[in-house]
């Protein structure tokens, strides 16, 4: 191997240009956002990588309250409540629209040892107490979210109604609107919260139950880590389970072929009405929706990913794959009783291999540690960005409404063009003009929206280097491996591909990834960058994408493997690919840029390479 | 008990109560047939018609005579009494009861099939155990084909009873002269497609959680020999995901000689070569293989194997328990702790 220069780098933050047209893009954020002259020698001396796997697309200002509340909330629990040893901030700023993180850790023996008490005496509490404070957290998370969908955002009427007066309650409707929209970014934040309560010791534990088991077997496949501690009673494999169910039952009730027939959801759903046995499939659905349609397409940070509920045409697309399958003949139930069955064989094969007691002992501590907080690890998401977020984007696609309907805005999805503290500038002016009855400055708030538009256009057309800044020596920071996927050999793979000029020569370089899960297939690519694109995709395919969503899961019954930009061992995608036992490749890097729909590409879930070996 | 039923004994009758009967390379092949593994059908000429060969003509006294005067740490003075004493034994006669069986047993391998290639090899009391790596098991001749060519080949595994090694060995372990002797194997050829060896450990590193295994076109010879760089394919084996496959370049292969007798060694065509010896599925099936040995043995295996050209079926040639990591002490991977909560926290730290 030959020595790397010890100067390899990636660009400075400061030397990122804007893309033409788009010079202007700073002014869509707030300042604290931005890479700034002041705080420059620190910038510089740090890592930033690319956080594809929750934002692949450029922050909508509106949106950057999801990433925001991560940056206060996440590195609260981590610094000030739980104090881990070794971990400072992971922190955050925006390129070109784009997120870069950046984790920090704590290097000096003696301001870790210091630490370690208070870690010990808070955690242990957590750790202890897991199972009633997982089943509390459960309360606490539902009760957010009938509080947020209470929230109703009504249209300003011309006269005050006249309850105002009965109910001598003195307060006004504008009143309400300003109360409603704090409490609904309260509401955002307090989920939040609860998202990382309990999130960095749930990782953390199943980190320690991994490490140990790498550190006893070498090379140990990350998938048999994962069998090992996961559970099949997973949230998020429910709404699947859902669609299967109404699969079935369209084919009992005799109204599989209206469903077929009609690929619009509307259509379709018109047609099942119309024949016998619809009402009853239909009453079925809406059951289903509740809460299990509530989840989005997308990975629940970004408000243009819709959930199911508001646009049925993935789950209507699914039901259509299962029918036919079923119809073939096939089984399409997922075989629980067999993947707990392997996970208990494996847990107790691997556990026989260890050298000694000691060994054993640990691998039951760590093992029963990581169980225990399995459930909020793999249930989290659906609570949090599924139902929550879900709902939480319409309420603001109401509010967007309330300026809409009033002439403010021309479309209430305009409203996600101004960031959150913005909105409460537009909302004071239009409260004013309404309550005065006099223009208010909507002309202003148009012209910046519509600029705004032009540049995240501009935005859209970048692609974001996966990494800036000062290379680390080696990546340890857990969370940037567990939860990004991001490794050593990522980075100098990034360095790589950046001194040979990366994107141009897709054809000949293998693209490494993540092996995250078995097998190895050769299939004809499908790029899909959006979830709108999801129906092109065609049996026997590999999907190539930058990121996958639980909600895409059905399309894995399709596909003959994944690859994924972004991700870890424990992303979306490579958990449903397990479920699926198709072979995949996550956090390629750049896989989305080099592959090109219709090539043939063999992808190798072994050793997480992928490679074009034609076209 | 008839005559012929001590002089030759069918592999599937043997076991690892056999090994003074059949030695034990033989009795570990019988414990393979009894545990369901595929292993070529064969049998041993047994320990009893060796002391009853070397009975016959007197060997035994002879080599007291030879080796009284010999000094062990002069080589050539062993290797005086070796030359002497193995002309001695070639130039005798098989004992005709032992001939007819050999001849008999021969012909009944060959199921009616006439001059079935098989291998000769010796299957020493003191070889295939863990402790201990017996000189003896060098003599192997492969694709012998005829009753006479068998017999010949008997009488030369037991000539091999007194190479320097053997002779050096036995007095190194200090192995009395009558209590010395011989089995030798007779095992129907496997036409190998492929061919190799694989350990129920990473022989790198001693993880006991892999299976590696490593394979090459043709007999496996060539692979124990280290005439070619073979492939190796890294299997888990909990789950038996195969999870490193190495192409190597596979040089040459040991095919059976055209022109007759024995095996010629030929270059592989320089297509073949890159092309994996083995296919996934079939890795996979090797591992499971191992592992199943590996269970019923109690420890570690070193097994050679071969796949049948005609059938794709696995043949199992061999298996050892492997010696270099079993005999280590292995360390602890983690320092005991005291709670769930305190691994957590030197995971935290050791990062």
């Amino acid at each position: 191997v030959p020595s790397e220069p010890a100067t390899r780098t990636f660009p400075s933050p400061f030397d990122v240009p804007a893309p033409a047209g788009a010079e202007d893009w700073r002014r869509l954020y707030p300042a604290y956002y931005l890479f700034s002259e002041e705080r420059r020698e620190f910038e510089e001396d740090k890592f930033w990588f690319f956080d594809g796997l929750h934002n692949p697309e450029p922050v909508y200002p509106f949106d950057a309250i999801m990433t925001e509340s991560w940056w206060v909330f996440l590195n609260q629990f981590l610094t000030r409540v739980w104090q881990v040893p070794p971990a400072l901030g992971i922190d955050q700023r925006l390129v070109n629209g784009y997120l870069y993180v950046s984790p920090t850790t704590i290097d000096d023996p003696e301001e870790i040892e210091k630490r370690v008490p208070v870690f010990l005496e808070r955690a242990g509490r957590y750790y202890e107490n897991w199972d009633e404070i997982y089943e509390k957290w459960v309360g606490k998370a539902e009760d957010c979210i009938a509080r947020l969908r209470k929230i109703e955002f009504e249209p300003l009427a011309e006269i005050e109604p006249m309850e105002t007066v009965t109910s001598i309650r003195g307060t006004t409707s504008a009143w309400d609107i300003m109360r409603l929209y704090d409490e609904l970014l309260e509401n955002m934040h307090e989920m939040a919260c609860y998202h990382f309560e309990l999130n960095m010791l749930g990782y953390g534990a199943f980190m320690t139950f991994s490490d140990f088991c790498k550190n006893a077997f070498p090379d140990i496949p990350d998938q048999s880590i994962a069998r090992m501690v996961g559970g099949v009673d997973i949230l998020f494999f429910r709404p699947d389970d859902e669609v299967r169910k109404l699969s079935r039952l369209a084919l009992e009730l005799g109204v599989a072929d209206a469903l077929v027939d009609n690929e619009d959801p509307d259509e379709a759903l018109k047609a099942i009405g119309a024949v016998q046995g619809g009402d009853q499939w239909l009453a079925a659905l809406e059951q289903a929706k509740e809460p299990w349609f509530w989840f989005s397409t997308g990975p629940g940070y970004c408000h243009q990913h819709r959930a199911w509920i508001d646009d049925l045409t993935v789950p209507l697309g699914a039901m259509r794959g299962y029918i036919a399958r079923l119809r073939a003949g096939e089984n399409i139930d997922r075989p629980l009783d067999e993947i707990l069955r392997e996970r208990e064989r494996i847990a107790s094969e691997y556990r026989e291999l260890l050298p000694t007691d000691d060994d054993r002992s640990a691998f039951d501590e760590t093992l029963g540690l990581a169980r225990k907080v399995y459930p909020f690890v793999e249930n989290h998401n659906f609570y949090v960005e599924h139902w929550h977020h879900s709902i939480f984007w319409n309420k603001v696609r109401d509010l967007g409404k309330v300026f809409e309907a009033y002439g403010f805005f021309h479309d209430f999805e305009d409203i996600f063009f101004l960031h959150r503290y913005e909105v409460h500038e537009a909302l004071f002016d239009m409260l004013t003009a309404w309550a005065t009855t006099n223009p208010g400055r909507s002309g202003y708030w148009q012209d910046e929206i519509a600029e705004r538009k032009r540049i995240m256009e501009r935005l859209r057309q970048w692609a974001p280097p996966p990494a800036l800044g000062k290379p680390p020596d080696a990546v340890t920071e857990a969370a940037t491996v567990m939860l990004w996927g991001i490794t050593t050999d990522m980075v100098e793979q990034w360095l790589d591909a950046q001194e040979g000029d990366g994107a141009g020569d897709g054809a000949a370089s293998a693209l490494r990834g993540f092996a995250a899960s078995p097998g190895v297939v050769e299939g004809p690519a499908r790029v899909i960058t959006a979830v709108d694109q999801l129906d092109e995709v065609e049996l026997g395919e590999i999907l190539v994408c930058p990121v996958t969503a639980p909600s895409w899961a059905p399309v894995f019954a399709k596909i003959g493997g994944a690859v994924s930009d972004v991700g870890g061992i424990m992303s979306h995608a490579a958990i449903v690919s397990r479920e699926y036992g198709l072979p995949a490749v996550v956090g390629t890097g750049f896989g989305t840029k080099q592959i090109q729909t219709g090539q043939r590409l063999r992808v190798d879930g072994n050793e997480g390479t992928v490679t074009v070996v034609e076209g | 008990m008839s005559a012929a039923a001590t002089q030759i004994r069918w592999l599937e009758e043997c076991d690892a109560s056999s090994v003074s009967e059949v030695g034990g390379k033989c009795a570990s092949l019988g414990e393979l047939i009894r545990m369901g593994m595929a292993v070529p059908p064969g049998f041993a000429v047994t320990t009893r018609a060796h002391d009853a060969f070397l009975d016959r003509h007197a060997v035994r006294e002879r080599e007291a005579e030879l080796l009284a005067s010999v000094h062990y740490d002069e080589l050539r003075e062993v290797a005086d009494a070796s030359e002497r004493l193995r002309e001695l034994v070639e130039q005798l006669e098989l004992p005709e009861g032992t001939a007819a069986a050999v001849r008999a047993a021969y012909e009944q391998l060959c199921e009616g099939g006439a001059n079935q290639p098989v291998a000769v090899r010796s299957s020493a009391l003191a070889e295939d155990l863990a402790t201990a790596s017996f000189a003896g098991q060098l003599q192997t001749y492969l694709w012998v084909q005829g009753a006479d060519a068998v017999v010949e080949h008997v009488r030369r595994c037991w000539s091999g009873f007194f190479t320097p090694e053997a002779l050096s060995y036995r007095h190194r372990q200090g192995i009395a002269a009558e209590d010395a002797r011989m089995s030798v194997g007779v095992q129907r050829m496997v036409r190998a497609r492929c061919a190799g060896v694989l350990f129920t450990l990473n022989p790198v590193n001693g993880d006991r959680s892999k299976v590696v295994i490593e394979s090459t076109w043709g007999l496996g010879e060539t692979l124990v020999s280290g005439e070619v760089d073979p492939d190796r394919f890294t299997v888990d084996k909990v789950t038996l995901d195969l999870l490193a496959t190495t192409i190597g370049a596979k040089q040459v292969e040991r095919r059976p000689d055209p022109a007759g007798g024995g095996v010629v060694v030929a270059d592989v065509e320089a297509g073949r070569r890159s092309v994996p010896s083995l296919s996934e599925e079939e890795a996979m099936a090797l591992a499971r293989v191992g592992k199943a040995i590996e269970r019923h043995a109690g420890r570690p295996q070193d097994i050679e194997w071969a796949v049948d050209a005609d059938t794709d079926e696995i043949l199992v040639l061999q298996a050892r328990a492997e010696t270099v990591w079993s005999q280590r002490e292995r360390p602890p991977t983690v320092q005991k702790r005291g709670s769930a909560l305190e691994y957590v926290l030197a995971d935290l730290l050791n990062r």
